[in-house]
C-alpha cells in the first residue's frame, strides 16, 4: 500500500512518461536515409568556416572548404606552387601587363546545371566590383581590396583603396578579358586566390539584393552565405550542408565534374580548434585526417601507422630587428645578433622533417630567390667580438613572443623563443622576455613596440612580392626601417610586366634586403598534415591548398 | 511565493547593470583588438583601422557603452565578430549541447556523489570513507584538461569504448526538433542517434563532473555526519522507528539542505567549466565557441556569455531557494 508521500514521486514519473509518449507520438523521423553507403571522409580542421561565399572571407578554413567547391580562373599545380590553368585553360597578358585574356575550358558545368561562359566570369567580377555598403569593409572583401583595390563607387565609411580593376569583357563565349589599371606582380597570382571562386549565374541572381544588414558595428552576413542551397560552383564537390551548431560542413561528390571525379563520395570538414584534440580524434578513429600537426607529434603518429606526408616549404619565419631601438639601428649590432643565433638547431630540434634554414625573406621554392645573398653563419665568438666593437657588450633587449598560438611557419613559438634567447644570452645579450596573446602580439609588433620579435608569412600565391613586398615596399612600424632606395626599387620591380626582368629584380632585392638586414630569416618549415592509414591522401600542397577530390579510400 | 520570485527577478536588473559596466571596462582594457585577430597577418594598418571604424570601435567609450546598453535592453547581445551572426542566435544554436553536457555532468555528480558521501559518513573511518575523501580531494585538485586527456587516452584511444570528440558521429543523420540530440532521438525513435549522442556525452560529462562530484561527495559526507549526531535522530532511533525511515526522512532529508545549495551553485559553474571541457573534446557547445571568441577578441560574444552566466546564477539560486521550501517545511512557513 502506498503512503501519501510515496505516491508523489510516482505521480511525477507517470506525468513524465506520459509527456514523453505524447512527444514521441507527435514527432516523426525525417532523416534522409538515401545517399551512398560509403563512409564519409572526415577531416579535422582547426576552425569552422565563416561563410559559404569565399569572397567574404580572409581565413584559411573558409578557403579550405571553398577550394573543393569553387574554382578560380587560374590555379596552382597539384602538390606544387606553379601557377597553372584553372577554369581558364590558357591565359595571356598584354605587353604592359594591364590586359589579361583568359581562354576558358569547354564543357564546364556548375553544380546547378548552368554552363560556364566568359559572360558568367565577367558577371562574377562585375558583381564584386560593384558591391556597396558593408561589403566594402576590409573584413568582408579583404582579398578583393588587396588584389583589385577598391570598388566602382567607394564608400568613404569603409575607406577602401583606389580601384585597380577596370573591367571585364566577354570577347566571345569562352574568352574573358580582364583589364586592370596598372601592372603589379600580384598578377597573375591574384587570379588564383580562392576568394575569387566563380559562381553560377543562378547563384548570382539569387544573391542579388542580398545585403550585409545590421547597424554599424553589427553586420550580419546575407542568408545565401550562411545556408547551403544557394551557392553553386564548378568544383569536384557540392555543398550539402553547413551545420553551424556542430561546426561541420558536408560536401558531396559532383558527378558532372569536368575533371577527374572526387575519390570520396562524401567529405565532412569538422572544426576541432584544439591541436591535441585533433590528434586524439585521429588516433581514436573519429576523423581520417587533420591539419597543422604539432612537430612533436609527427614521429609518434608515423610510428603508430598514420601517414604524415611532407609538404614543400612555402613560408618564412624571421626574427625582426625593430630599428627604432637605438642599438638595433646599428647595422653592426644586427649583424652580430645574426651570427649569434643557431638556426640549424631550431630546424633540427623544433621544426618537422623538411624544415630548412632560411637565407632570405622568401622560400627557395619561389622564383626570385637568390643564391648570392649575404649569409650569417652561426659564430658566437664573432658575435661577441662584434658587439664589443660596437660598444654593446652589455646589450639589453626586449624580446617578444606570442602565446597560445601556432602558425604554419612557427609551430612552437615558445620553444623557438627559448632557443634564440639562450643563444643571445650566450653572447652576452640580456633578454627581457615579453609574452603576448596573438591579437595583442600583432598589435604590439605592428606598432613597433617590440625590439626583437618572431613573425613570418605563408604565401598566398607564387610571387616574390607576396613575401618581400609584404614587408619592404614602404616604411612600416613593425620594422622601423626607412630605406627609400629599397622601397623605390621594390616599386620598380613589382610593376615590371616582364617576367624575366622581374625575377632578376627580385633576386637583386633579396640581396639588398640581406645587406640592410631588417631581421634574420630563421627557417622555412612544412606545416604537417596527417591522414589515417586507410586513406589515399591527396597531393599535399606547399600552399596548404589541398584538393581533397584527389584523395580516396584505399 | 510569487512575490518572492518577482522580487528575486527584479534583483537581476541592478546586478546585470553593474556587471555590464564592469564588463565593458574590462573588455576595453583587454589587450589587442579584433582588427588584429580577424584580418590576416599581412593586413596593412589602413585595413586594420578601416575595420575598427566599420565595427564602431573608434567611437568614444561612452557612445559605445550607451549603444551596447540600448541593444542589451532590447534583448540584443550584438553580432559575433567571428561569424557575423547575432550572438543570441549563436547561443541558442549551441545551448542544447552545453545544457545536455551540463545535465549529464550533474547526473553523474549527483548519482555518484550523494550515495558515496552518505555511505562514507555511515562507514566513517572505513575503506570506503578513505577512498571517498581521497578521491574527492583528487577530483578537486586534478585540472579538467588533464583529466579529459587521460579519459580520452584510456577510454577513446586505448579501449575504443567512447568517441574522443564531437557531439554526434560525423555523417549520422538525425531529425532536428529541439536541438537536444538525446531528446530528439527519443521523440523520433532514432535510437542509434540516442545511443550515439549519449556515447559522446560520457567522457566530457565525466570530465566536467569531476569537481561537482568531489564537492557533493565531501559536503554530503560532512552534512550527514553532522545530522547523525543531532538529538532528533537519536530520538527517532530511540522511538524505534525503522532504520530506513530514520535514514531517509530524518538524516538524508536534513543533510541535503546545504548540499542542494551547493548543487545549485555547482550547476551554474558548469557553464563556465564547459569552456575548457568542450574545447578539449571538440564538443560544439557555447563553451568551445567562447574559447575561440577569447582568442579572436570577439567582444559581443564574451559580454553575452558573462551576462548569460550571471543570469543563470540568479535563476539557479532562485530554484535552489524554491527547492529549499520543498525540503524544509520551516522555510515554506516563513
Amino acid at each position: 500500500m502506498f503512503t501519501k508521500s510515496s505516491r508523489k514521486p510516482l505521480g511525477l514519473v507517470a506525468v513524465a512518461a506520459s509527456l514523453t509518449l505524447v512527444a514521441t507520438a507527435c514527432a516523426e523521423s525525417d532523416r534522409d536515409t538515401a545517399g551512398g553507403d560509403e563512409q564519409p571522409f572526415v577531416f579535422g580542421a582547426p576552425g569552422d568556416i565563416t561563410a559559404l561565399d569565399p569572397f567574404l572571407a580572409s581565413d584559411g578554413e573558409t578557403f579550405r572548404y571553398s577550394r573543393q567547391v569553387f574554382e578560380t580562373l587560374l590555379d596552382h599545380e597539384s602538390g606544387g606552387s606553379e601557377i597553372v590553368g584553372g577554369l581558364a585553360e590558357t591565359w595571356e597578358q598584354s605587353e604592359d601587363g594591364t590586359v589579361w585574356t583568359f581562354n576558358l575550358r569547354e564543357g564546364v558545368t556548375f553544380h546547378d546545371g548552368d554552363e560556364l561562359t566568359a559572360e558568367v566570369v565577367c558577371a562574377n567580377f562585375d558583381r564584386w566590383f560593384n558591391l556597396t555598403g558593408a561589403y566594402q569593409s576590409s573584413n568582408n572583401s579583404y582579398y578583393w581590396q588587396t588584389i583589385f583595390g577598391g570598388f566602382a563607387e567607394n564608400d568613404e565609411d569603409y575607406a577602401p583603396p583606389e580601384p585597380r580593376f577596370v573591367g571585364c569583357d566577354a570577347e566571345d563565349e569562352l574568352t574573358a578579358v580582364i583589364e586592370v589599371s596598372e601592372y603589379s606582380s600580384i598578377f597573375p597570382g591574384g587570379f588564383s586566390l580562392a576568394a575569387f571562386g566563380i559562381m553560377s549565374p543562378t547563384t548570382l541572381e539569387a544573391m542579388e539584393g542580398q545585403e550585409i544588414t545590421g547597424e554599424e558595428g553589427n553586420p550580419s552576413l546575407p542568408e545565401y552565405s550562411q545556408v547551403a542551397g544557394t551557392v553553386a560552383g564548378t568544383g569536384p564537390f557540392t555543398v550539402e550542408e553547413w551545420n553551424q551548431d556542430q561546426a561541420e560542413v558536408t560536401l558531396s561528390r559532383f558527378d558532372d565534374y569536368w575533371g577527374d571525379p572526387a575519390g570520396f563520395e562524401t567529405m565532412i570538414l569538422r572544426a576541432i580548434p584544439d591541436e591535441t584534440a585533433r590528434r586524439q580524434a585521429l588516433e581514436a578513429g573519429d576523423i581520417h585526417g587533420y591539419d597543422l600537426v604539432a612537430p612533436a607529434d609527427v614521429a609518434p603518429l608515423q610510428d603508430a601507422g598514420f601517414q604524415v606526408p611532407t609538404r614543400d616549404v612555402f613560408n618564412v619565419l624571421y626574427l625582426a630587428y625593430q630599428q627604432e631601438n637605438e642599438a638595433l639601428a646599428e647595422l653592426e649590432v644586427r649583424e652580430a645578433l645574426s651570427h649569434a643565433v643557431n638556426r640549424q638547431r631550431i630546424v633540427d630540434t623544433i621544426l618537422p622533417e623538411g624544415g630548412e634554414v632560411a637565407t632570405q625573406f622568401h622560400p627557395d621554392t619561389l622564383d626570385g630567390w637568390s643564391p648570392d645573398v649575404r649569409t650569417f653563419d652561426y659564430d658566437p665568438d664573432k658575435a661577441r667580438d662584434m658587439l664589443a666593437d660596437a660598444g654593446h657588450e652589455d646589450l639589453e633587449l626586449e624580446f617578444c613572443y606570442p602565446t597560445e598560438v601556432t602558425r604554419p611557419y612557427m609551430p612552437a613559438p615558445k620553444d623557438i623563443f627559448d632557443v634564440i634567447s639562450e643563444d643571445l644570452q650566450e653572447v652576452g645579450v640580456t633578454v627581457q622576455p615579453t609574452a603576448y596573446e596573438w591579437a595583442e602580439y600583432i598589435n604590439q609588433t605592428d606598432s613597433g613596440n617590440c625590439p626583437l620579435y618572431l613573425l613570418g608569412w605563408t604565401g598566398d600565391y607564387n610571387d616574390a612580392y607576396n613575401f618581400i613586398g609584404t614587408w619592404f615596399s614602404g616604411p612600416m612600424g613593425a620594422w622601423g626601417l626607412d630605406d627609400e632606395e629599397l622601397f623605390e626599387r621594390m616599386e620598380e620591380v613589382s610593376t615590371n610586366p616582364d617576367a624575366d626582368e622581374r625575377i632578376a629584380g627580385y633576386q637583386e632585392l633579396n640581396e639588398m634586403v640581406m645587406e640592410v638586414l631588417p631581421g634574420l630569416p630563421i627557417s622555412s618549415s612544412p606545416p604537417s598534415i596527417a591522414f589515417s592509414a586507410d586513406v589515399e591522401p591527396p597531393n599535399v600542397s606547399p600552399l596548404t591548398q589541398e584538393v581533397f577530390a584527389e584523395g580516396s579510400w584505399k | 511565493m510569487l512575490r518572492f520570485i518577482v522580487r528575486r527577478l527584479l534583483q537581476l536588473i541592478p546586478t546585470l547593470g553593474g556587471l555590464s559596466i564592469l564588463l565593458f571596462v574590462w573588455l576595453q582594457r583587454l589587450p589587442g583588438g579584433p582588427e588584429y585577430a580577424l584580418l590576416p597577418d599581412d593586413a596593412t594598418d589602413e585595413q586594420r583601422q578601416a575595420l575598427r571604424r566599420s565595427l564602431g570601435l573608434d567611437e568614444p567609450l561612452m557612445v559605445q557603452y550607451l549603444s551596447f546598453l540600448r541593444r542589451i535592453l532590447q534583448g540584443d547581445l550584438g553580432t559575433s565578430l567571428q561569424t557575423s551572426r547575432p550572438v543570441m542566435d549563436e547561443f541558442f544554436l549551441r545551448f542544447p549541447a552545453t545544457f545536455e553536457l551540463g545535465v549529464t555532468a550533474m547526473i553523474i555528480a549527483v548519482t555518484i556523489g550523494l550515495p558515496l558521501g552518505y555511505l562514507a559518513a555511515r562507514k566513517r573511518g572505513g575503506v570506503l570513507d578513505f577512498a571517498a575523501v581521497g578521491g574527492s580531494l583528487l577530483g578537486i585538485c586534478t585540472p579538467v584538461f588533464f583529466l579529459a586527456f587521460i579519459l580520452k587516452v584510456v577510454f577513446a584511444e586505448g579501449l575504443g569504448l567512447f568517441p574522443s570528440a564531437f557531439r554526434l558521429s560525423p555523417g549520422l543523420g538525425r531529425t532536428d526538433i529541439t536541438g537536444f540530440f538525446v531528446l530528439d532521438g527519443v521523440m523520433t525513435r532514432e535510437w542509434d542517434v540516442v545511443w550515439d549522442a549519449l556515447a559522446h556525452l560520457i567522457l566530457p560529462g565525466l570530465a566536467l563532473a569531476s569537481i561537482p562530484l568531489a564537492v557533493i561527495t565531501r559536503m554530503t559526507r560532512a552534512s550527514v555526519l553532522e545530522v547523525m549526531g543531532e538529538d532528533y535522530v537519536r530520538t527517532a532511533n530511540a522511538k524505534g522507528l525503522h532504520r530506513t525511515t530514520v535514514r531517509t526522512r530524518h538524516v538524508l532529508r536534513n543533510a541535503l539542505l546545504p548540499v542542494v545549495t551547493a548543487m545549485g551553485l555547482l550547476a551554474g559553474s558548469l557553464f563556465a567549466g564547459a569552456v575548457l571541457t568542450e574545447s578539449v573534446f571538440a564538443f560544439p557547445g557555447i563553451g568551445s565557441f567562447v574559447y575561440v571568441a577569447t582568442q579572436e577578441r570577439d567582444y559581443p560574444v564574451l559580454t553575452g556569455f558573462i551576462l548569460l552566466i550571471a543570469t543563470m546564477y540568479v535563476f539557479i539560486n532562485l530554484l535552489v531557494d524554491i527547492s529549499y521550501s520543498l525540503l524544509d517545511p520551516r522555510v515554506r512557513a516563513q
